[in-house]
Parts: structure tokens; sequence; C-alpha cells
């Protein structure tokens, strides 16, 4: 049976990139296109989030076409965050000088998201594989777009060159797996790893390498600072947001359909990974001067906290990680769309450039705290909440140990987040009367921070509506 | 329905908050009204809950209980008794007063007053919250405003130093309190089958001895670090001396409690066999804390940091109290939580008062402050009375149980521990005299201005209180010793 509600959104993002690629030519006119490609790509993301939510919520897991997707709750939960990732990039980019007058800019956007969405649904190797390259591809072009800009350049060869390498390893293991197993379904995979051999371990790891990348975990983790700090802004955060938790949605289906449900090797592997990744990623987080870099290293320790929930391999181990990822997904979109709006008018990413910033600008600096502190795991915002429920799925199954290495990297965390928001509230700058001159805030630009911001503090405050989500997207892994 | 007292009194600090920052900043005096308003209402709703605490029914009172996450059995669950009502009280004070003693912020008055009362929030939700989850949420939001407020507004040569070392000090013991909380929740739930992060259940959760013994130091201690206990006091004088005025009598009045207190709720009363099995210990580091907290007090030169000292020594009354697991200790701990607030808040504010005009904290600088500041001087004099624990005042009313129940369980302790009255004495009366009487040195003349009416208020309602509970300990002793009847039920009649 090929329920068609299950390709849904894709299509209509499909449709969407067509349109603009219509309409640009034949009605945008060079002074309103900026506002007509922006608001066109946002909206049409936001129509198709309704759309999905009132139309094509799965009433049970079931595969589809072929067996290539499955249609669950999990994808779906999935899929809505990721589209509302693009939908609130959409609007960044429209002041990314560069990027809002590009239509392909925005369809390259699309096309990322289209294959996240298929990320977040395969149920086979080759969808698999698909999927990935489908949100690569698009991705490595968007963080290379300034091509006169040697950084931006630097950030999308990287980007694709370390993409192509892990990639190739992801295939690689792909195929011997196929080779055990006889089945590129993941449904089949599960009599291979009944009776792991060396020979499957082998190819696990090689597919740990792939998914390794997508998340940046330590240690394959080595681009993610270069490419986000050279990256244009909006698209850093969408690499280090949605792009990862798309990573995490295929880290949690693969592990979660391929093993039997019980304790096993390979999860001393991502506990093992986890703690490498928190550590190295807050310790180097420490040394930063640049405040690109600096949530480049924190994106990488964040990857290691939801790591916790994935290896308890628990229900609520499941949906914590979920969790987890939605309200990263809110806080750091939040936190790279402020860094954004305020190197325009700064001049630079430097931490020192933001001396006096809670003088010039006192609300986007709030915005910015409470971002920051919601990175750092305090409570009323998500990270708050979002951090417990990892801990203690952790707990529940006995990894004390890893638990305790979470919350010292969460102290940890907190020094750099806070030396952060020291420059912003309490230096000041060289020049005093540089601080009556707040950063010019758009409108598409604080519609899409108020959205965050709101949305930080709920899952902070109101989260019992979103865990139920993330409950029911779990179930459907078990 | 009843009247949702307890969340009215929470939420009021909170709302003031985000409603301060929707002012515009060059308003300042607005902010300032604003806040006022806003602090006194929340005292008078703490007085009301204190004055109509029904003490012939005793038990947790203005109780309110709403799903939060039911999956989890997270509840959004209030409720004060004996022990945690004067401590409210204690919070509505603080916070009136600490209003009013900042007045005279003038950079960014409307942050200032926006994460104090977040701070104040914090402070309310951790005393009448009866769900760990709930516990913890309200207690980091009580910690990492004093960051802000002390790397923002505290004396330039430290804050920053000492906001971090205050911050990363306070989140490392509740990072730990925090897995202890999350071991309880699923032992709770393995025997009982419950998922729930309700205190009142976990009570009865029948912990192991052996789980007990394991858990019980990591979480006392986390909270108890904010309490100031030895060998995890030194941020607390650093932070007390770099913050600003108002932040300090928080910071020592009622966040410092807020240590005490959650060890007490959490270490004590959720793990009671554990106490037991570590009383000897935390005895041992609270009588570290008394003895050498007093001493050090004393050659501190910085009359702030004498104040800071003092707290630490103070404090460790309380831990003793509490250790001691008697009925005297337990009830003392609870007096001197109450009236080492009230004490130290006057401190931190006459300290403020005469920075504010002298520049210097110098004790040796100092003198003859008493012509130019005599409330300043009264106030602080009355202050030293109760701090040494004399009759007729609040100290006396706190410390004498305590040095009953510290008699009753070792009294070689008690004996010793008793040395720290006489240093105290002597560490306040070198204070007073040499800053308050004496000559005033030339530099100050003509700079020492007459304090405000505000501070006035300040200084009154603090001094009042003191001598109040001092004269009449009827009016609180035995709301505290329901509150430690309750304790003693858990801790198996000991």
């Amino acid at each position: 049976m090929n329920n068609f509600l299950a390709i849904l959104p894709e299509v209509l993002m499909a449709l969407l990139g067509v349109l603009i690629l219509v309409l640009d030519p034949l009605f945008f006119r060079a002074e309103n296109r900026r506002v007509s490609l922006g608001w066109l790509t946002a909206g049409g993301l936001t129509v198709i989030l309704l759309v999905s939510v009132f139309t094509a919520q799965p009433a049970q897991s079931e595969l589809a076409f072929g067996g290539m997707v499955r249609f669950d709750m999990f994808a779906f939960a999935f899929k809505m965050f990721f589209i509302f990732g693009a939908s609130i990039t959409a609007l960044l980019m429209m002041d990314a000088e560069g990027l809002n007058l590009r239509p392909e800019a925005y369809v390259l956007l699309l096309a990322a998201t289209i294959g996240m969405n298929l990320m977040a649904a395969s149920a086979d190797l080759v969808m698999l594989y698909l999927a990935i390259e489908t949100t690569s591809i698009p991705l490595y072009v968007l963080a290379g777009f300034f091509t006169n800009d040697d950084k931006s350049t630097e950030a999308g060869f990287k980007y694709l060159l370390f993409g192509a390498m892990t990639s190739a390893i992801l295939l690689y293991g792909f195929s011997l797996l196929y080779g055990a197993a006889g089945t590129t379904s993941l449904e089949g995979l599960k009599t291979l790893f009944a009776a792991p051999s060396l020979f499957s371990v082998a190819a696990l790891l090689l597919v740990l390498v792939g998914f390794g990348f997508k998340v940046s975990v330590v240690p394959f983790h080595f681009w993610a600072p270069d490419v986000y700090e050279g990256a244009p802004t909006p698209v850093a955060g969408f690499l280090s947001t949605a792009s990862k938790a798309a990573g995490f949605a295929v880290l949690l289906r693969f592990f979660l359909t391929v093993f039997p449900q019980t304790a096993g090797q390979w999860q001393y592997t991502l506990a093992v990974i986890s703690i490498l990744t928190m550590t190295i990623g807050n310790l180097v987080a420490l040394a930063q001067k640049n405040i690109k870099r600096l949530l480049a290293y924190s994106s990488i320790a964040h990857a290691g906290y939801a790591l916790v929930g994935v290896l308890a391999a628990s229900r609520l181990g499941v949906s914590s990680a979920v969790f987890y990822m939605m309200a990263y997904i809110l806080t750091n979109l939040a936190a790279f769309a402020i860094v954004g709006a305020a190197s325009k008018t700064v001049g630079s990413d430097d931490l020192r450039a933001y001396d006096g910033f809670s003088r010039r600008s006192p609300y986007l600096a709030l915005a910015m705290l409470v971002a920051f502190l919601s990175l750092a795991g305090m409570p009323p915002f998500g990270g708050f909440v979002a951090k417990l429920l990892v801990f203690a799925a952790a707990m529940e199954k006995g990894w004390t140990g890893v638990v305790l290495a979470g919350v010292i990297n969460s102290i940890v965390g907190v020094y750099y987040y806070l030396t952060t928001l020291k420059y912003v509230y309490l230096y000041r700058t060289e020049a005093q009367d540089e601080e009556q001159h707040p950063v010019p805030v758009s409108r598409p630009f604080a519609l899409a921070l108020t959205v965050l911001i709101a949305g930080v503090i709920l899952f902070g405050t109101l989260f019992a509506p979103w865990f139920d989500l993330t409950v029911k997207a779990a179930a459907s892994l078990f | 329905m009843q009247f949702p007292l307890l969340s009215v009194i929470v939420f009021t600090p909170l709302v003031a908050a985000l409603l301060i920052l929707l002012m515009k900043p060059e308003r300042k005096t607005e902010v300032r009204v604003a806040a006022l308003a806003a602090a006194s209402f929340a005292l008078l709703l703490s007085i009301w809950a204190f004055i109509s605490y029904d003490q012939t029914a005793a038990g947790y009172q203005f109780v309110e209980k709403y799903d939060w996450l039911p999956l989890l059995g997270i509840s959004y669950h209030v409720g004060v008794d004996g022990m945690s009502t004067p401590l409210v009280l204690l919070t509505g004070v603080v916070m009136f007063t600490g209003v009013l003693i900042s007045w005279g912020v003038d950079d960014r008055p409307r942050e200032f007053f926006a994460f104090l009362f977040l701070l104040a929030g914090g402070v309310f939700g951790v005393f009448v919250s009866l769900d760990l989850f709930m516990l913890f949420f309200f207690y980091e939001i009580a910690v990492f405003p004093m960051y802000l407020l002390i790397a923002i507004w505290g004396w330039k040569v430290t804050r920053e130093y000492a906001a971090m070392k205050l911050t990363i000090y306070l989140f490392l013991g509740s990072v730990f309190a925090l897995v202890g909380a999350l071991a309880m929740y699923w032992v709770n739930y393995q025997n009982t089958g419950i998922l729930t992060f309700d205190m009142l259940q976990l009570e009865k959760a029948g912990f192991s001895s052996q789980f007990q013994y394991l858990w019980f130091m990591p979480v006392f201690m986390g909270f108890a670090i904010l309490g100031g206990i030895f060998p995890f006091h030194n941020w607390s004088p650093d932070g007390h001396v770099a913050a600003p005025t108002a932040v300090s009598m928080f910071h020592a009045g009622v966040l410092m409690k807020l240590g005490g207190f959650a060890a007490l709720r959490v270490g004590v009363m959720l793990l009671p066999e554990g106490a037991k099995q570590w009383a000897w210990l935390i005895f041992g580091l609270a009588m570290v804390n008394v003895v050498y907290g007093a001493f050090i007090a004393m050659i501190q030169t910085d009359l702030k940091y004498v104040i800071g000292f003092s707290s630490v020594s103070h404090m460790g009354l309380v831990m003793l109290g509490i250790s001691t697991l008697t009925p005297e200790g337990l009830t003392g701990a609870g007096l001197q939580m109450f009236s080492h607030g009230v004490m130290t808040a006057l401190f931190f504010a006459s300290v403020g008062m005469i920075y504010d005009r002298a520049h210097t904290r110098m004790i040796p600088e100092l003198g003859g402050m008493v012509k130019a500041l005599p409330w300043v001087a009264i106030a602080f004099t009355i202050g030293g009375l109760v701090g040494m624990g004399m009759p007729g005042f609040s100290g006396f009313v706190a410390e004498f149980p305590i040095f009953m129940g510290v008699w009753k369980t070792q009294w070689l302790a008690a004996v010793i521990a008793s040395i720290s009255i006489v240093v105290t004495a002597a560490y306040i009366l070198i204070a007073v005299r040499r800053v308050f009487f004496g000559e005033m040195p030339a530099q100050f003349e003509g700079h020492m201005t007459p304090i405000s009416p505000l501070d006035k208020i300040a200084l009154v309602t603090l001094v009042l209180l003191m001598t109040g509970l001092g004269m009449f300990p009827n009016l609180m002793a035995p709301m505290i010793s329901l509150g430690v009847q309750n304790i003693l039920r858990l801790l198996g009649g000991a």
C-alpha cells in the first residue's frame, strides 16, 4: 500500500521549490525581490507545516513505497521540526546580504530539508543513503555560497571533502551490511545482529563513522568549527540544528531497529563517544574567542548530551533524545540568529565585539541571555528540561558514570556561556558612542526571534504537550 | 476553591520581573516604584501566610497540586510547613528591604530589579515546593541571576572572579544533588511502581540503608555547599564582598538558607537513614565552620569580609543544629536560619550605607561613624548583639536550643563550639568600636550625608524583627517545632 501521505510534506516542498523558481523570473521585481522570496519560502513552509499537521499525521506505523520509507510518528515529529527550522532559517536568510536576492539559495534550503525529512523516515539502506546525500549536497553549496569570500569558500569546500569522505565510508559499510544480510531493509538487518560476527561489527563501525560525521561527534567533529565560522550565519545555524537533528533521527532509528532491545556493545561504544564528545567539545569551547566557533564547539558538546539519551535505548531515552534535539533546534537557531544580526552591526564575530551589547540593544541582549542560558541548561528554559530528561533516562538504565560525566560537563558549559554573557552585559566598548547605535532589527528577524524565544520558554515551562509528542514518536520505534 | 496564596507569592516577583523588563530603561523612577510595589505586595502576602498558618492543624498547608508532566510524575506541588513558613516570611522581608536599599542603583536599574526579582521568585519557589523536580527548577532559577547581579553591579575589583567562583561552586553542588535525586526517583519506581518526584511520596519510598548511605552525602553536601559548609565555604565570603548591597543581603540572608533548607528537606527528610549514618561527619564539618569561621572573621580588616566569615560561622551553627538530629538542635537550626537571615541582611545593609559614603570598607581607615550615621551605628550594634547571641535578641533564642542539642549529642563539642561565641563577641565589638567610635578621619568630613528615609525604614524593619523575636520567641518557635516534629517522625522518633 503506497500511502501518499507518507511523503506529502516532501512533495509539497518540492512544489514550493518549483514555484519559487517559476515565480522569481516572471513576477518578482528587483526592488522587492528580497521580501517576496523570503516570505514566499517561509510562508510556504509554514503552510506546509500546518497542512501536514492537520492532514498527514500517521495513525500507526507502516511501511510505504516498497519498504523505502516508514510512515510513523517518529518521522513525523522530526519532519515537522525540520520544516519549522527551515522556515525560520528562510526568515533569517532575508537579512543575509548575498543570499537574500538569490532564489537558488532558498531552493537549496528546501532541497536540504526534503533530504532531512527522508532521512528521518527511511527504512532502507538505499533510501537512507540517498536521503543523506540529498541533505548534504545542497548544504555544501550553501556553506560555500559566498564565492567571493575566502572563508565561505573554504567552509564549503572543507565540508564537501569531509562529507564526501565519510559518505564513501558509510556507503562501504552499507555494502558490507548488504553483503552479510542479503537485504537492504533495516528490518532485515535485525537477524544479522541477533548473532553479531566480527564482520558485521566492522561494517557497523564504518556506518557509525558516517553517522558520527552528520551529528558531529568526536572524533568526526573537525569540520564543524571551520564550516560554521565560514558559512553564512543562517546556514551555519541550520547546519548546527536541523542537520544535526536529522543525523540523530537516523542514529536512533538505525540502532533501535537493527539491534534487539537489550544492552549491547554498541551502547558502550556510544557511551565512550558521548563522554569524549561532551568533554572535548566543552573544553575546547573554553578557549574560543570567536563566537561562531564557540557555538560550534558547544554544538559538538550538545551532540554528546543527546547521545546520553540515545544510549539509554529505552522509551524514555529515545523520547528524551528527541526532546533534547527539539529544544536544541529552537535554542541554537536563536543563538545563531542573534549572532548573525549582531555581527552586521558590530562588525565581527569576535567575542570582544560584543562589549556593551546590552546597552546597545537591551532586548536583543536579553534574547541572547535566554538562548545562552538555555544552552547552559538553566530553567525556566528548554535546555534545562532537555538535559534533565536525558540524564534521567540514563539513570534509569544505570549509566551513572555517564550521567556524572554529563553533569560535570554541563558546569564547564556554564562557564563559557556565562563568560560570553559577561561581554554582553558587563564590558563597555572603547568608543562609548557606539553604544548609542542599536542593532537594526528587521521585521522577519523580529518574528523569527520572537517565535524561537517563546519556544525556548515554552519548552522549559509548559513542556508536557511537547514531551507527549516525543513519547508518541519514541513509541513507534518499539 | 481556596485562594492560591503560595502560587501568588512565587509568581509575584517573576511576573514583576517580566513587567519591569517591558518598561522603558530611561524611566528609572517608575522602575523603582514598580519594584517597590511588587516587593511590598510579596511581603504582605508572606506575612499573611505566616499569620494564617494554622498551628493547631500543623502539617503542610496552603497546598496546591497540579499536574505538570504526568507521564513522568512531575507535578506543580506547593505547600509550607512549620519549617518553611518562617523562611517564606524571611524572603519577603529581605526582598522588601533589599528594594529599599537599592533605590540608589543607577546603572540599568531595570535589569537590576528584574534579575533580583527572578532570584526572589526562585527562592520563594524552593521554599514552598513539595516536588523534587520543581525544587531543582526553582533552585537553579535562584542561582544564575546571582552571577549577573554580582558580575554587573558588584564591586569592581573582584566581581568577575567572585561571581564565576560562586556560580561554579553552586552548580557543582546542585548537579551532584540532582544525580542523587534521579537515583532516588528510579529506586522509588523500583520499590513502589510509582513514577513520581513528589517528595511526600518519596518519603515513603523505603530506600535501603545501603542506598541511603551511598547517596546521602552527594545530596546533602550538594545543597549544603550553598549553605556554606566547610570545606566548600570559600565562595561565600568572596561572593558577599563582591556583590552589591541588596544582593549581599539576598545572598547571605536568604540564599544560604536555601542551601540549609534544601539539605534538610531533600537530604535529611528523604534519606533519614543516611542522615543518621553520616551525622558525625556533618557534625564535624559544621564544628569547623563555627569555630574556624569565627577566628577567620576576627583577623579580617575589610568590614564586609568580617560579615562574610561571620555568616560562615553562623551558618555552621545551622548545620550543627541539623546534624544533631535532636528536637532542640533542629528547632534551633530553624530559628537560626530566620534570625541569621535578618541579622546578616541588616549587617550588609549597614556596611553598604557606610561604603556608599566613605568609599572604603577597611576597618582601620574608618572611625567615628556614630556621629554622622547614628541610625546605621545603632542598627549595626543591635545586629552585633544578635550575632553574639545576647539574651533578648533573636540570636539567643536560636543559638540556645542548638547548644542544648549539641550538648546532648557530645558535651565536649558544645564547649568547643561555645568558644565561637566569645570570638564572635570579640570581632563584633572590635568592629563596632573601630568603625563607629573614636575619631572620624578628616577626609570623610562633609561626605557623610545622612541616610535616606527609605534606608531608615529598611533598618527599622529588620531591627524590629530581631528584637521582636528575641522578646517573644513564641511568635515563631512553636511553629518551627511543628516542622521539626515532622522531621523527627521521618527519622523514626529519634
